[in-house]
C-alpha cells in the first residue's frame, strides 16, 4: 500500500512539471513574433539595427519570464516536492 | 619604445596569480568536499558548515563562497587592468579598459540620463559580478547565479535602491503613486511593486539553473546512448563514451557563455531603466526649489 501511494506522489509530481511546462507555448509565440517584427523594422530601416536589437533582446528577456515562472515551478516539483511529500506521508504512517 | 623596470613586471605577474588563484581555490575546495559519486547529477549549492544564530542557522555554502572567489578575483583583474595607466594609452590593457569604461558610460547615459552619471561604477560592478559568476561553469565550479538567494539579495538591493529614488519625490507623493490611475488599482499596484524585484530574480536564476539542467540531463543521456550503442566494444574502450564528444560543448556555448552574459546585460539594463524610471525629475525639483525659498526666507528673517 505504502508504494503504491509513494508511486502516485513521485507520477503525479511527474505529471504536474510536464504539464506547468505547457506554459512554454505563450514565451514561445510572443517572442517568434516580437523577432518577426524587429527583423521587418530592420528591413525597413537598416540603419537603427542597433537600438531595435537591443530592444528586442530586452523585450524579449521580460517576455520570457512567465515561461521561466512555469520552469522553476516544474524544477521545483521534480527535485524538491518527491522528497518533502514522502516525508510527509511518512510522518502520517508513523502516526 | 619605453622599457617596464623589473619591479613592475613583478607587480603584474603577481595580480596576474592572484587573479587566478581564487579560481584553483575554489576547485581545491570542490574537489575536497565532493564524495566520491560516479555519473551525472543534479544538485544545488553544497552547504560547508553552518553558524549558530540565534534567529536562524546561517549556512555557508557553495554558492557564497563561490560569489566571494568571484570578488577576490574581479578586484584583482581591476587591479591588473588599472596598473600602470598613462596619458597616450600604450599598452593593450588600457585599450581595453577605456573601451570598457567607455561602454558602460554611454550606456547609462543613454538609459539614466545626466542625474544618474555616477551610476555607471555600479552598473559595471553588478554586470562583472553576474557575468563571473555565470562563466564559473566553465572551470566546473558551482555558478553562484544558479542559486536563487544570491540573485533575489541582489534583487533586494535594487529594490531598495528604486524606492530610494521614489521617496526622493516627497512620502505624500511615493504614496499617491500607490492610485494611480484611480483608486481602485491599489492592490494591483502594491502587487506589481513586490513584482520587481521577484521577476528580476527569477528570470537570472531560471535562465542559469535551467542551462546546467538541460546540459547535465542532456550529457547524462549521451552516456546511456553510448554505452547501449559502444557497450560490446572490449575492455576500456567500451566504457568510454564517443557520444559525449563535441555536443555538450555546443550546448554549453549558448547556455553558459552566451546566455550567461545576456541575462548579465539584461540584470543590469533593467536596473537602470527601473531606478531611472522610479525617480520622479519634476517633484524633486519642485521640492528643491520650495526647500531654497524656505531656506533663502529663514535667512531673511534672521539678518532682518
Amino acid at each position: 500500500m505504502l508504494e503504491l501511494a509513494i508511486g502516485i506522489i513521485l507520477g503525479c509530481c511527474a505529471l504536474g512539471a510536464g504539464m506547468a511546462m505547457i506554459a512554454g507555448i505563450g514565451p514561445g509565440i510572443g517572442e517568434g513574433n516580437a523577432v518577426a517584427k524587429a527583423c521587418e523594422a530592420i528591413g525597413r530601416q537598416p540603419e537603427c539595427k542597433g537600438s531595435v536589437t537591443t530592444t528586442m533582446i530586452m523585450g524579449c528577456a521580460i517576455a520570457e519570464t512567465t515561461g521561466l515562472y512555469a520552469l522553476v515551478i516544474a524544477i521545483l516539483l521534480i527535485f524538491v516536492a518527491p522528497s518533502r511529500l514522502v516525508d510527509i506521508l511518512m510522518e502520517i504512517v508513523n502516526k | 619604445m619605453n622599457k617596464r623596470s623589473i619591479g613592475f613586471r613583478i607587480t603584474d605577474a603577481l595580480l596576474v596569480v592572484l587573479t587566478i588563484l581564487p579560481l584553483i581555490a575554489g576547485l581545491v575546495i570542490k574537489a575536497v568536499t565532493t564524495p566520491a559519486s560516479d555519473g551525472i547529477e543534479i544538485s544545488g549549492a553544497r552547504i560547508f558548515f553552518t553558524i549558530k544564530m540565534p534567529l536562524q542557522d546561517l549556512p555557508i555554502t557553495e554558492s557564497q563562497v563561490n560569489t566571494w572567489l568571484v570578488i577576490i578575483a574581479v578586484f584583482f583583474l581591476c587591479l591588473f587592468l588599472t596598473h600602470g595607466l598613462d596619458e597616450k594609452c600604450s599598452s593593450k590593457r588600457q585599450a581595453i579598459l577605456e573601451w570598457i569604461v567607455e561602454k558602460t558610460d554611454g550606456l547609462v547615459n543613454e538609459n539614466m540620463g545626466d542625474y544618474f552619471k555616477a551610476y555607471a561604477p555600479f552598473v559595471a560592478a553588478i554586470m562583472a559580478l553576474s557575468v563571473f559568476s555565470s562563466l564559473l561553469t566553465l572551470v566546473g565550479l558551482f555558478p553562484p547565479t544558479s542559486d536563487l538567494n544570491v540573485i533575489a539579495g541582489w534583487a533586494v538591493l535594487v529594490f531598495f535602491m528604486i524606492t530610494y529614488y521614489k521617496l526622493k519625490g516627497g512620502f505624500v507623493n511615493y504614496l499617491k503613486g500607490f492610485t494611480e490611475p484611480f483608486v481602485p488599482f491599489t492592490p494591483f499596484n502594491i502587487i506589481s511593486e513586490f513584482a520587481t524585484p521577484i521577476s528580476m530574480s527569477f528570470r537570472h536564476y531560471g535562465n542559469v539553473l535551467s542551462g546546467s539542467v538541460i546540459s547535465a540531463l542532456v550529457a547524462a543521456g549521451l552516456q546511456g546512448a553510448s554505452k547501449a550503442l559502444f557497450g560490446w566494444l572490449p575492455g576500456q574502450i567500451g566504457s568510454f563514451p564517443f557520444l559525449q564528444i563535441g555536443l555538450p560543448a555546443v550546448l554549453s556555448l549558448y547556455f553558459d557563455i552566451f546566455s550567461g552574459c545576456l541575462q548579465a546585460f539584461i540584470f543590469a539594463m533593467l536596473t537602470m531603466l527601473y531606478v531611472s524610471g522610479g525617480f520622479p525629475m519634476d517633484e524633486w525639483e519642485k521640492r528643491m526649489a520650495r526647500k531654497k525659498d524656505k531656506k533663502l526666507k529663514k535667512q531673511n528673517k534672521l539678518s532682518a
